[in-house]
């Protein structure tokens, strides 16, 4: 029973859980999304500095949710921080693979290198709940809306 | 304070295991675990008969029987079963009103759920007899069913909406509900027990207070009566609203329990067949209440479902099960509060077996998900009550409710996971 949870709270996440790295409003953010979860309330938004070259140049996000979904909201800015807003589309689009389809589904939506895989890889646990998945995709959906140029994005 | 009557002793002869023999799903086991590390599935600890209650094997039965011997749609047909079928409807109707001890069986209106019966009376009465301007009581504490309806006449019709505050404990506040009085009050609407909290409400007090000035009440009974006995008639509501899956009936469907003079001037709430007199395309006239809000087939084997649920609380008897959750409550309360860092959200006097909780540290949803690999199935997140969260503080809760089969044993394993949570979180 505990490997389960040990596969979804891995140590990784209870430090980002508990430790959210990028936990603040950057003032010079000129792009920003909020995401509700309306099954459990939780609140994330999330900022962008996106530079005339299209490169993530700082990302943070507020807001406080389950472990689950602060983890995923710390890793990502840890992951998208320096991309391109393409790259970062990527990450997003991989990640709601990992999180929501078998593997023989996931589609191919452009390189990934291994390291980022790896720390997506850690997140996929959740896989395993499907309850959970919203909670773990949240923040991302947040900073894709931000991408693209919307105010609102829901994990529904 | 409390309309729901309670016996405070510890019942003597409530036998809790014979009961829970009612009940196939309690035998059952989750989380087994297949493959190359096989593990044993973990007793169902079910404290979430809040959201939804399961069906004793009385319930079950009478459906399954119903739809292999009787079953016919009703209203209809001049033959052998459709005859069958109305009768056992029509005396589902009878023990519906009888357990409300409901001013008429006319005014007992078969809907799909609580919320369908609120939108009814969203819809017909307030949409009809509410003018622009007109002003609608509700309390912080509403489930979003009592809250969003009004919201959508409130819109329509240009209403305003007026919410009664309550106190740290979860109590409604009857001095500001008075107060809230004001020449244009049409309307009040409250729950009649918190879904959250498990505050039960003055229900009496609060339809005398309003009848006074000449505003009738819609009361949510979906959780109050599962914990006690309601008495429609002595509280005075004009409109009282539950759902069946709650108390151990299918869902699928529910109930308004109206005064019948009120439902005489209501116009219908959706058209169809079975509710009217005559159609022709120069006009259509349409049936007497309760028929003119049943258009289409109805939720025939439901109602005969509810009905045997019924059957089933009566025949443990109300009091005896009310006095039994009321046990589980004082001693689940008991020990959640030996749990360092957990506060109970909810501590009205005479509130009902639900207990809403916070563990500092620990995200309800995180809570779940670990107390479920447990055995022990909550409720975690809003309980579709998001105005009363941001009244206690809080943005989410786990909730235990308890209901007539649950044990102390589950207490004690609800307390168990919970201390295993706070271990692993490391809270």
């Amino acid at each position: 029973m505990m490997d389960e949870l040990r596969e979804l709270y891995q140590e990784v996440i209870l430090d980002h859980g508990k430790n959210p790295r990028n936990h603040r409003h950057p003032p010079d953010a000129n792009r920003e999304a909020r995401g509700e979860n309306p099954m459990c309330g939780d609140k994330f938004t999330v900022y962008l500095k996106v530079n005339g070259e299209h490169v993530v140049e700082d990302v943070a996000f507020e807001g406080r949710g389950c472990a689950i979904s602060t983890a995923s909201a710390s890793m990502m800015t840890e992951l998208i921080k320096g991309k391109s807003e393409q790259e970062a589309k990527i990450l997003f689009e991989t990640f709601h693979d990992l999180c929501t389809k078998d593997e023989d589904e996931h589609g191919d939506h452009g390189p990934v290198d291994e390291e980022a895989m790896e720390k997506l890889m850690v997140m996929s646990g959740v896989r395993q709940f499907p309850v959970r998945v919203k909670c773990a995709t949240l923040a991302w959906h947040a900073m894709n809306a931000a991408i693209e140029g919307e105010d609102k994005a829901s994990s529904e | 304070m409390s309309d729901i009557a309670h016996t405070l002793e510890r019942p003597a002869g409530y036998d809790v295991e014979r009961i829970r023999a009612d009940f196939p799903i309690l035998s059952r086991t989750v989380h087994e675990r297949k493959g190359k590390k096989p593990a044993p599935g973990k007793p169902l600890v079910y404290l979430d008969s809040g959201a939804s209650a399961q069906k004793p094997r009385h319930v079950i039965d009478t459906m399954s029987r119903f739809l292999e011997e009787d079953y016919s749609n009703i209203h209809r047909g001049v033959h052998f079963l459709s005859q069958r079928a109305t009768d056992r409807f029509e005396a589902a109707r009878d023990s519906v009103a009888a357990f409300l001890n409901a001013p008429s069986r006319d005014g007992i209106v078969f809907t799909r759920n609580a919320t369908e019966a609120i939108n009814l009376v969203a819809n017909s009465y307030a949409r009809t007899f509410l003018e622009p301007g007109d002003e609608i009581i509700l309390s912080v504490m509403e489930h979003h069913a009592n809250i969003v309806p009004w919201q959508l006449a409130q819109t329509a019709k240009g209403l305003t909406i007026r919410v009664v505050p309550i106190d740290d404990r979860g109590v409604l506040d009857l001095d500001a509900y008075a107060r809230l009085f004001g020449p244009r009050t049409r309307l009040v609407a409250l729950t009649h027990c918190s879904n959250v909290l498990g505050t039960v409400t003055p229900a009496k007090e609060i339809v005398r207070i309003a009848h006074e000035r000449g505003v009738p009440v819609l009361l949510d009974g979906s959780q109050a009566v599962v914990h006690g006995t309601v008495d429609v008639k002595d509280i005075g509501a004009d409109f009282y609203v539950f759902t069946g899956h709650k108390l151990y009936g299918p869902n699928g469907i529910g109930v308004l329990a109206a005064k019948p003079e009120i439902l005489k001037k209501m116009p219908p709430f959706m058209g169809g067949g079975d509710m009217i007199q005559s159609v022709s395309f120069s006009g259509t006239t349409f049936k007497e209440p309760p028929m003119r809000f049943e258009p289409g087939t109805p939720p025939i084997a439901e109602a005969i479902g509810l009905a045997a649920a019924i059957d089933y609380v009566e025949g443990i008897g109300r009091d005896a099960i009310a006095a039994h959750e009321h046990d589980l409550l004082t001693y689940a309360t008991a020990r959640l509060q030996e749990i360092e860092g957990l506060r109970i959200v909810g501590t009205a006097p005479g509130k009902a077996a639900i207990i809403s909780f916070v563990v500092d540290g620990v995200h309800p949803h995180d809570l779940g998900t670990v107390v479920d690999q447990y055995g022990v199935a909550v409720r975690v997140g809003q309980h579709c009550a998001e105005p009363l969260m941001e009244r206690m503080g809080v943005g989410s809760t786990a909730r235990a409710s308890f209901a007539l089969y649950n044990t102390r044993a589950e207490a004690d394993a609800l307390v168990d996971a919970v201390k295993a949570v706070k271990e692993f979180f490391g809270a």
